[in-house]
C-alpha cells in the first residue's frame, strides 16, 4: 500500500517536473529573440552535418528525413510555396496546395543535399538585429565563415500567433538570392501555360527524374 | 556552398526584382534565349569537356593554387574598385590581401590572407557604376561570356583592362593565362551546372532571375534597399 502511494507520488512528481519543463520551454521559445533563434538553429544544423557522414555525403533520403524532423517545424512552408506560386495559389484547391508544397519541398531538398557536401570547418555569425520591439516580421542576417569570402545567409521570419509559439522562417536568402523569388517567374510561366495541375505534374516529373540520378 | 556560388554567376540590378512581368527586365528575351542556347551548345561541346578533363588530371592542391592565383589578380582589381567606391576599410583589406598573398603567398598561389582572417571584397567596375547610381538596364546574355546587363556590358572594356592577366606582353603567356582562368572557373562550376538541370524548371529563367538578384545584391554589398517581398503571399 505504502509502495503504491510512494509510486503515485513519484509519478506525480515526475509529471510536475515535466509540466515545469514544458512551460519553461514554451516561455523560452516566446522570449527567444529572432536572431538568437537563428543562431541556435543554424549552429545545431551545422553541428549535425559535421558529425553525420551520411548528411555530409549528400544522402538525399537521410537529408530529407532530417529536414522533416529538424527544419520543417521552423518553416512556414505553406507561405513559402504560396509566395513562389503567386496569384495562382488562390485558385488552387486544398489538395493542389498540399501537392504543390510536397513537390516544392522535394525540389528544394536537392539544393541542400548538394550544398552540405561543401561544409567543412565553417561557422555561423549572426549580425546585429535591426528591428523594433513588437515587429511581427523581421530580417535576420548571418554569414557562414570559413572560406575566403563569407557566404551571406539571410532569413525572413514571422512571429507566430499565440503565446510561446516563437518564430517561423518564410524566406531564405543565399548570397543575395531569395529562394522563393527564384521560382516565382518559372512557376508563373508553367501555370499560365498549363494551369496549376500542369505545374504539379512538371514538379513531380522533375523530382522523379532527379531521384533516378 | 560553392554550388550556390556558382548558380549565382555574376551581374545586375533592377529596382524591382519581383515585377510580375519579366518583360520590363528582359525586353530582349527572344534574342537572349538564342544566345543562351548558343552558349549552352558551346559549353557542352568544348568548355565543359575541357574543364572535366582538367579536373580529372590535376590534383586538388594544384587546382586550389590556380584558383588562388587568379583570385589574387582579381583582388587587385577589387582594391581599385573599392577605392573608387570610397570604402576605406574594404580597400585596405583588399590591398593587404594582395600584398600578403603576392609575397608570403608566393605570387598568390597560397591564400595566406584568408588564413589571417582578411576577407575578400570582390568589386568590379559594373558594381562601381551601380554604386554611383547607374541603373543596370535590361538583362543581356553575351555570346560566350554569359549573363550580363547593359551597364555591365558597357563596363566590360574597363574590367578587361583591369584584369592583370591581360596586361602580360608576352602573347603566348597571356593567352595561356586567360585560357587557364576560363577553364579554372568552369571547373569550379561543374557540379553547379549539373545541379541546375535538377533545380530549374526553365534554366534560362532560373539563371536570369538568380543573376539579376545576385547582381543587385552585390552592388548593395548584400543589403539592397528593396529586398523582394512576398507581396503575393496568401497563406489561405
Amino acid at each position: 500500500m505504502t509502495s503504491w502511494i510512494h509510486g503515485f507520488q513519484n509519478s506525480l512528481q515526475r509529471l510536475l517536473v515535466c509540466m515545469v519543463c514544458v512551460v519553461s520551454g514554451l516561455a523560452h521559445a516566446a522570449d527567444e529573440a529572432p536572431d538568437a533563434f537563428i543562431k541556435r538553429l543554424s549552429t545545431e544544423m551545422l553541428d549535425l552535418v559535421k558529425t553525420d557522414p551520411a548528411l555530409k555525403n549528400g544522402d538525399v533520403q537521410r537529408i530529407n528525413n532530417m529536414v522533416d524532423a529538424r527544419v520543417m517545424p521552423h518553416l512556414n512552408f505553406q507561405r513559402m510555396t504560396a509566395a513562389a506560386v503567386g496569384p495562382g495559389w488562390r485558385q488552387a484547391t486544398p489538395e493542389q496546395k498540399a501537392r504543390l508544397q510536397d513537390e516544392f519541398k522535394l525540389l528544394l531538398v536537392r539544393t541542400y543535399s548538394g550544398a552540405l557536401t561543401q561544409i567543412k570547418d565553417h561557422t555561423i555569425a549572426v549580425k546585429p538585429l535591426r528591428s523594433a520591439e513588437g515587429d511581427v516580421e523581421v530580417l535576420v542576417r548571418s554569414e557562414i565563415r570559413g572560406g575566403p569570402e563569407p557566404i551571406q545567409l539571410d532569413y525572413r521570419l514571422e512571429k507566430t500567433p499565440g503565446q510561446g509559439a516563437g518564430w517561423k522562417i518564410f524566406n531564405l536568402n543565399v548570397m543575395g538570392v531569395w529562394l522563393v523569388d527564384t521560382y516565382r517567374s518559372q512557376f508563373a510561366q508553367e501555370i499560365n501555360a498549363k494551369g496549376v495541375d500542369g505545374l504539379i505534374v512538371t514538379l513531380a516529373e522533375r523530382n522523379k527524374s532527379n531521384a533516378r540520378k | 556552398m560553392r554550388m550556390l556560388l556558382s548558380l549565382c554567376l555574376a551581374v545586375l540590378a533592377t529596382g524591382c526584382a519581383t515585377a510580375p512581368a519579366s518583360a520590363s527586365r528582359d525586353p530582349f528575351e527572344g534574342f537572349n534565349r538564342k544566345v543562351y542556347q548558343f552558349n549552352e551548345t558551346v559549353d557542352e561541346a568544348v568548355l565543359k569537356p575541357v574543364a572535366q578533363t582538367y579536373q580529372k588530371v590535376t590534383p586538388q592542391p594544384v587546382r586550389t593554387g590556380v584558383q588562388n592565383f587568379f583570385g589574387n589578380l582579381s583582388d587587385v582589381w577589387s582594391t581599385v574598385n573599392n577605392a573608387l567606391q570610397l570604402k576605406p576599410a574594404q580597400t585596405a583589406e583588399s590591398f593587404f590581401r594582395v600584398l600578403i598573398n603576392s609575397t608570403l603567398g608566393l605570387y598568390g598561389v597560397l591564400d595566406v590572407a584568408t588564413e589571417l582572417k582578411l576577407e575578400r571584397h570582390t568589386e568590379d567596375f559594373g558594381q562601381t557604376l551601380g554604386y554611383w547610381g547607374v541603373p543596370s538596364g535590361p538583362y543581356v546574355v553575351l555570346p560566350l561570356l554569359g549573363p550580363s546587363t547593359l551597364r555591365d556590358t558597357a563596363s566590360l572594356p574597363v574590367d578587361t583592362q583591369g584584369n592583370l592577366a591581360r596586361q602580360v606582353d608576352h602573347v603566348p603567356t597571356r593567352n595561356s593565362l586567360l585560357a587557364t582562368s576560363v577553364v579554372d572557373k568552369r571547373a569550379r562550376y561543374l557540379s553547379a551546372g549539373d545541379r541546375l538541370d535538377e533545380l530549374a524548371l526553365d534554366k534560362y529563367i532560373f539563371v536570369r532571375d538568380v543573376f539579376l538578384q545576385k547582381r543587385l545584391s552585390e552592388v548593395w554589398d548584400g543589403d539592397p534597399p528593396q529586398a523582394p517581398e512576398n507581396q503575393d503571399a496568401d497563406p489561405q
